[in-house]
């Protein structure tokens, strides 16, 4: 090869290295855009047969602009639209290689929407009917469906207008609700029924409906909730040592749990068929990670390392796939299979990470993490495990700690000191975007957020 | 035109007049006032602006208190001017002209303040003394725990002192060992004196690091310290382990020496 050439080659490699490292790096943010900042819609013209097709024109622009004016999408341009797009639900194709017909080819690149609207208008005995869809673009085409909802104006423009505006009020309203929130339960810390006593308490996902679930007066932290929101396990003092406990959700009785003989029992969470649960123990020396039965018993040693391991947190897609925080040296995230081999450092040295938390899709954490800042100062970070781009989502405003992920995978709850005086903390949310932060405790000391189904 | 020319003039010769009247009209020029010197310094023996050849003035440094039981902390308080640096000794480093400084000291500890410019230095002393907790009241029922020997949370409160760790670690440095001997022997005296008594060695961990590493961490110092009292000859099943992590704290301020007086093992009476 002449030296040209192999100047030429290395110029061309550089450059599709650059384009590729570019791309991956649109990766997370077009995720996290995707899902928890305002809902991507994608809306193709809704086209009709015959006479109503006149009247469509009207009908697109007034829907499109409801939906932009509501100020609660960003809606995706259709300059990067697929070629076609289905107008009923049986024209939907589990894949259709970017053609327009399936799911993905909306949820991915270079769409990227979270949602897509789509439909068709016809003239049915003189009136205008109008099939209105909107389907998640990331699930299945079983489970992808929102609404499907028919609606009948007069067979003009006017007509088309009123049936835009009333098919958008319903996407506005299926989104502006946090349909998909209702019903769920963050359990956390408090010591606002008394100073020097920190209880396990529940509370509705707006912060509404606060009930204490024990009566422990002692310190009981690190609550962890199963995946059908029936328990809650969580580490108390109330015996001398910290060992872990569980008590019912619905009855706040207590369940028995088996610990072994060590100072310290801590960090009890769920495996994701929730039958199990992972933890630390000092029964072996350090700190490690133990798994048991639900009631403890036929507990087995998983890692085996010369470090303090702590918060055990399983994939809730792999439940092969446990993260936690360990040593030595400065505190990072690390993952392990099942059996406690095949260890890797997750973060990658800066600073000091920890709280681990999995989105539901099993493809991304939030955790905390003090990089770019000093010792100490903690912000939450959202990161896709494969290709370990990160995001981060608060600045310092405060210590911002103990990220979850809401069941539907777009909002966070965490802890933080924003706002307060003393190192006093109080619970928030989020969407993934850090955007619209909202503040559910007001009295006393709230920290450890998690969040259940109920 | 020519009015305007003329106008023109009159204004100008009408404000040399003022001008000259105001520059002093039979007198010399008023002479530049001098640019302000540094606080504290102005109108000594230098004239020319600023009082940068003037030796540091420590208008004050004391401790307060000045007396202390250990384990209490004293403020340092100091006030200095026409320094370029204010230092002060006993780790404490360079510090501003005017502050404070929230200080335990292990020991009675003299301080020393050098001021420094180009003016010359001066320095100053402050001293902080330990004294020993004052002795529990005298008892006249003799119900055991409640003698003229004490209660046993009074003498471990009283006797034993904390064990330290630097950052992220639960290995016994120097002043760390020291404490431990001398927590043998206290413990020694307060087994003879309630010989079924337990005493709990707690682990504690500064603010920075995450609450539940620093639940680990914590158990690692008690741990050290329990074993290396062990080591002393203090029996094993007389001492139990429990960490706090960063839940109890000693000390609640953003520095350096609170955190150090975090990192701790602590000990307590057991039940």
């Amino acid at each position: 090869m002449t030296r040209k050439t192999v100047f030429i080659t290395i110029l061309f490699a550089a450059v599709l290295g650059t384009v590729a490292m570019f791309a991956q790096q649109q990766g997370i943010q077009a995720w996290i855009t995707g899902l928890g900042g305002k809902p991507a819609l994608a809306v193709p013209v809704f086209r009709a047969s015959g006479v109503a097709q006149p009247f469509m024109d009207a009908f697109n622009s007034t829907l499109f602009s409801d939906l932009d004016n509501s100020g609660l999408f960003e809606i995706k341009p259709k300059s990067v639209y697929p070629l076609n797009n289905p107008q009923q639900p049986a024209d939907l194709r589990p894949e259709d290689n970017h053609m327009g017909f399936a799911l993905p080819d909306w949820g991915g690149a270079p769409v990227n929407a979270s949602d897509l609207v789509f439909g068709y208008a016809a003239a049915t005995n003189g009136a205008l009917a109008l099939y209105g869809n909107v389907y998640d673009t990331r699930q299945r085409i079983e489970s992808a469906q929102l609404f499907s909802q028919r609606y009948a104006g007069s067979l003009d423009q006017a007509g088309a207008i009123r049936v835009a505006h009333e098919f958008a009020n319903d996407i506005i309203q299926k989104f502006g609700g946090s349909a998909s929130l209702v019903g769920s339960r963050i359990y956390f810390v408090s010591n606002r029924s008394s100073k020097d006593e920190n209880e396990i308490w529940a509370m509705d996902w707006d912060g509404n409906n606060a009930k204490r679930l024990t009566s422990l007066r002692s310190l009981s932290l690190y609550p962890g909730v199963s995946p059908d929101g029936s328990r809650v396990a969580f580490t108390s003092w109330a015996k001398g040592t910290p060992r872990i406990m569980v008590v019912s959700t619905e009855t706040g009785r207590q369940l028995p749990f088996y610990n072994q003989e060590a100072s310290l029992n801590a960090f009890a969470n769920f495996t994701p068929d929730g039958k199990q649960i992972y933890y630390s123990s000092t029964a072996a020396g350090l700190t490690q990670i133990f798994k048991a039965d639900l009631n403890g018993q036929d507990f087995k040693r998983i890692s085996h390392r010369n470090a303090i391991d702590v918060e055990p947190k399983v994939n809730p897609k792999n439940p092969n796939i446990i993260y936690f925080v360990g040593g030595p040296g400065a505190q990072q995230i690390y993952s392990m299979s099942a059996d406690g081999l095949d260890v890797q450092r997750v973060t990658n040295g800066e600073g000091e990470a920890s709280n681990p938390s999995w989105n539901p899709d099993g493809q991304h954490i939030a955790f905390s993490w003090t990089r770019g800042y000093a010792k100490g100062d903690w912000n939450i970070f959202v990161m896709d495990v494969s290709t370990h781009e990160y995001s981060q989502l608060t600045h310092s405003e405060g210590r911002n700690e103990n990220p979850v992920w809401a069941p539907d995978g777009r909002h966070i709850v965490f802890a933080s000191t924003r706002g307060q005086r003393s190192q006093t903390y109080q619970i928030y949310t989020m969407l993934a975007d850090g955007s619209h932060v909202t503040r559910l405790t007001q009295q006393g000391n709230n920290r450890y957020p998690v969040w259940g189904t109920k | 035109m020519k009015n305007e020319s003329t106008n023109v003039r009159v204004l100008f010769c009408a404000l040399m007049g003022m001008a000259l009247l105001v520059a002093g009209c039979g007198g010399k020029k008023a002479p530049i006032p001098p640019p302000p010197g540094p606080i504290g310094g102005s109108g000594n023996n230098n004239s020319s602006g600023g009082s940068s050849m003037q030796k540091p003035v420590i208008a004050s440094f004391t401790a307060e208190p000045s007396s202390v039981e250990r384990g209490q902390s004293a403020l340092l308080r100091w006030s200095v001017s026409n320094a370029a640096e204010v230092a002060i000794d006993h780790g404490i480093g360079t510090v501003a002209s005017t502050g404070t400084s929230r200080l335990n000291p292990a020991e009675t500890t003299t301080y020393t303040l050098t001021a420094s410019g180009p003016g010359g230095s001066a320095t100053a002393t402050a001293t902080i003394t330990l004294t020993a907790p004052p002795p529990p009241p005298p008892q006249t029922n003799n119900i055991s725990g409640n003698t003229a020997k004490g209660t046993i949370e009074s003498r471990v409160q009283s006797d034993l002192q904390d064990v330290l760790f630097d950052y992220d670690s639960n290995n016994i440095r120097d002043d760390a060992r020291n404490a431990l001997i001398s927590d043998a022997e206290a413990i020694r005296k307060i087994f003879a004196d309630f010989p079924t008594a337990t005493i709990n060695v707690e682990g504690h961990c500064d603010e920075r690091g995450s609450a539940e590493y620093n639940l680990g961490l914590g158990d690692r110092r008690a741990t050290s310290a329990r074993d290396y009292l062990v080591q002393l000859g203090v029996p094993a099943d007389k001492l139990k382990t429990i960490s706090y992590g960063k839940e109890r704290p000693a000390c609640t301020e953003s520095d350096e020496s609170c955190w150090q007086r975090n990192r701790r093992a602590h000990f307590s009476a057991g039940q």
